[in-house]
């Protein structure tokens, strides 16, 4: 077999050579567009001290979304069961406060393993059989599981009147949760962009990398030596442990958690956000989420018996016109009126 | 040469059909071997069968005396086969150099010797998977699976569908890795005259058996099995 010695070290390493690294340097740099996203989303912070509560559902509902697309999104595993770790979660959260320890740090680590574990456990049953039907199945089982089992065990978590006695310290032993919600927008808006940043990472890394080519194509991968099980697995881990993270951020600001958390409709919403904000770029599901609790906002205020009804009406519009995201609305919208334009 | 791949009393299909019977299979190192018949006799099953995407019903693989039969399809590309698809099934949301790193492995064959065989793929390295033609996509997915550094490679019918002045480049680049990066090689193809003039051996498969197995040189200088097997094919490849 032939060699060339003159090759760098590098290119005969088996990592990507330095050109390879330097693009995915590239790929992870931040654009314009993102720096503005994250300044406005500090700016609210300060702007708009009356809407700290909501902006805190929102800021814990794109971290939910965050998750769910990283297995959607980037590989291609369909989900109706997130709400499973975003309940445990926060109930996780919501016992260690009582029975452990108020301080909110602990609660929410304590609260993203649980759920990572519970991810990883569950995780294999998503690669008995790739089909998206089987895991719609699955995932929706492992919810319907989780939810009848936090039920049952209302000894530990209150059953159907929820989990009461809920107490979180002041944030780093100095910071109150206050009524108004200001430093539990701050709490949120700090972990959502630490998740995000993490989350970020993994995908613009060489693992993201293969991610990616799972998502193409799962077979071709496996032929190719990428460990396919063992990557989404750990995507689905790692995926489960933010949205735990999301579930205990609602305890902690709510300071109550109940059955609710694990109910159909959170792994639903969280879908439908991230159907309105668009799949594979992370920031689809914080989009999302901004779109979906203002208008919610904004519906049940115009209209409280019908706000469902506009959603429904705003979701299909935007699958149908915007294709599949709120971000591609307006881009599709213009090419309509310049094609109208020239005819 | 001692072998190897070995292929013994192979039994393979997909689902509850049986494509290949009964096969047996020996490939020395650094051999290069044709593998031809008429459509649906088990040419890509074969392949297939290799990298472990069918349905084994009985018999044994391996790789350098390593038995491989029950290794996933990552196992045996870690074992080091490669597999060019018929389908080439490129990453399409890759962009070319990512299609070509995101599985490589350490060994001689690195990215900027894979650019030297195929200089298209180096100045369409930024482009997406899904943005190159027919022919730059077999380039590619020829160069994927040499990133891997394989001792075997698998290609299915390499050439289909492509210009013929794009099959004599690539052919060509066939031959080099052939002799230059000392892989053993099992090519799946339809232009038998062709692939004959750049493997070592041949064989022949008729309902998912061997029929016949020579040297390449003598099917073409005898092309006489080849008609008998392969009939108006064989007639037209040797024309």
């Amino acid at each position: 077999m032939m060699t060339d010695t003159s090759l760098s070290p590098l290119l005969a390493s088996p990592r990507p050579n330095e050109r390879v690294s330097r693009d995915l340097l590239r790929r992870g740099r931040w654009k314009p567009a993102e720096f503005v996203f994250w300044l406005i989303v500090a700016a609210s912070f300060f702007f708009l001290p009356d809407r700290h509560l909501l902006l805190s559902e929102i800021a814990i509902l794109g971290l939910f979304a965050l998750s769910l697309d990283l297995i959607i999104g980037y590989a291609g595993v369909v989900s109706l069961g997130h709400g499973a770790f975003f309940g445990l979660g926060a109930y996780v959260a919501g016992l260690t406060s009582i029975h452990l320890t108020g301080e909110p740090l602990t609660g929410l680590v304590l609260a993203a393993l649980a759920a990572g574990l519970l991810g990883l456990a569950t995780g294999p049953l998503l690669l008995l059989r790739a089909s998206d039907l089987t895991r719609l199945m699955v995932t929706l089982g492992v919810a319907m599981l989780v939810l009848e089992g936090a039920n049952q065990a209302a000894w530990l978590t209150g059953g159907a009147d929820g989990l009461t006695g809920v107490m979180i310290d002041p944030l780093l032993g100095r910071f109150e949760f206050d009524l108004f919600g200001t430093t539990g927008y701050a709490y949120c808006l700090i972990v959502t962009f630490a998740f995000f940043l993490i989350a970020r990472r993994v995908v613009t890394s060489p693992y993201g990398l293969s991610l990616r080519a799972i998502r193409d194509n799962p077979l071709r991968a496996r032929s190719m030596g990428i460990p396919v099980g063992r990557r989404i697995l750990g995507l689905y881990a790692f995926s489960a442990l933010i949205a735990g993270a999301a579930g205990a951020l609602l305890t902690q600001t709510t300071m109550f958690v109940s059955l609710d958390v694990l109910a159909f409709h959170r792994s639903a919403d969280v879908l439908l956000i991230l159907v309105l904000g668009g799949v594979g770029y992370l920031y689809g599901g914080l989009l999302g989420a901004i779109g979906f609790k203002l208008l919610q906002d904004w519906f049940s205020a115009i209209t409280p018996q019908y706000w469902m009804f506009w959603m429904g009406l705003v979701l299909l519009v935007v699958v149908l016109i915007g294709r599949e995201n709120l971000n591609a609305l307006p881009r599709t919208l213009l090419a309509r009126f310049r094609k109208e334009g020239r005819t | 040469m001692p072998d190897l791949l070995t292929i013994e009393n192979l039994r393979a299909g997909y689902g509850e059909a049986v494509v290949i019977p009964d096969l047996s299979l020996r490939i020395a190192s650094g051999e290069a071997l044709a593998v031809l018949g008429r459509n649906g006799v088990g040419k890509t099953t074969l392949l297939d069968s290799i990298i472990g995407v069918t349905r084994r019903f009985g018999g044994r693989l391996a790789v350098d005396g390593r038995d491989i039969s029950a290794l996933s399809p990552e196992g045996r590309a870690a074992a080091g086969i490669g597999w060019v698809p018929q389908q080439r099934d490129i990453f399409r949301s890759l962009t070319v150099e990512e299609n070509l790193t995101a599985t490589a492995r350490p060994g001689p064959c690195t990215l900027r010797r894979v650019y030297e065989m195929f200089p298209r793929l180096e100045e369409r390295r930024t482009n997406m998977g899904s943005q190159l033609s027919g022919g730059e996509q077999q380039m590619l997915a020829i160069g994927r699976a040499l990133m891997l550094n394989p001792r075997i490679l698998l290609l299915d019918e390499p050439t289909e569908g492509l210009a013929p002045i794009i099959v004599e480049q690539l052919l060509a680049q066939i031959r080099r890795i052939i002799r230059e990066e000392g892989i053993a090689t099992i090519i799946v193809e339809q232009h038998a005259r062709k692939i004959l003039k750049v493997t070592d051996r041949a064989i022949i498969l008729d309902r998912g058996e061997v029929v016949h197995d020579a040297a390449s040189a003598s099917l073409l200088a005898d092309p006489r099995p080849l008609e008998q097997h392969l009939g108006a094919i064989a007639k037209g490849a040797a024309a």
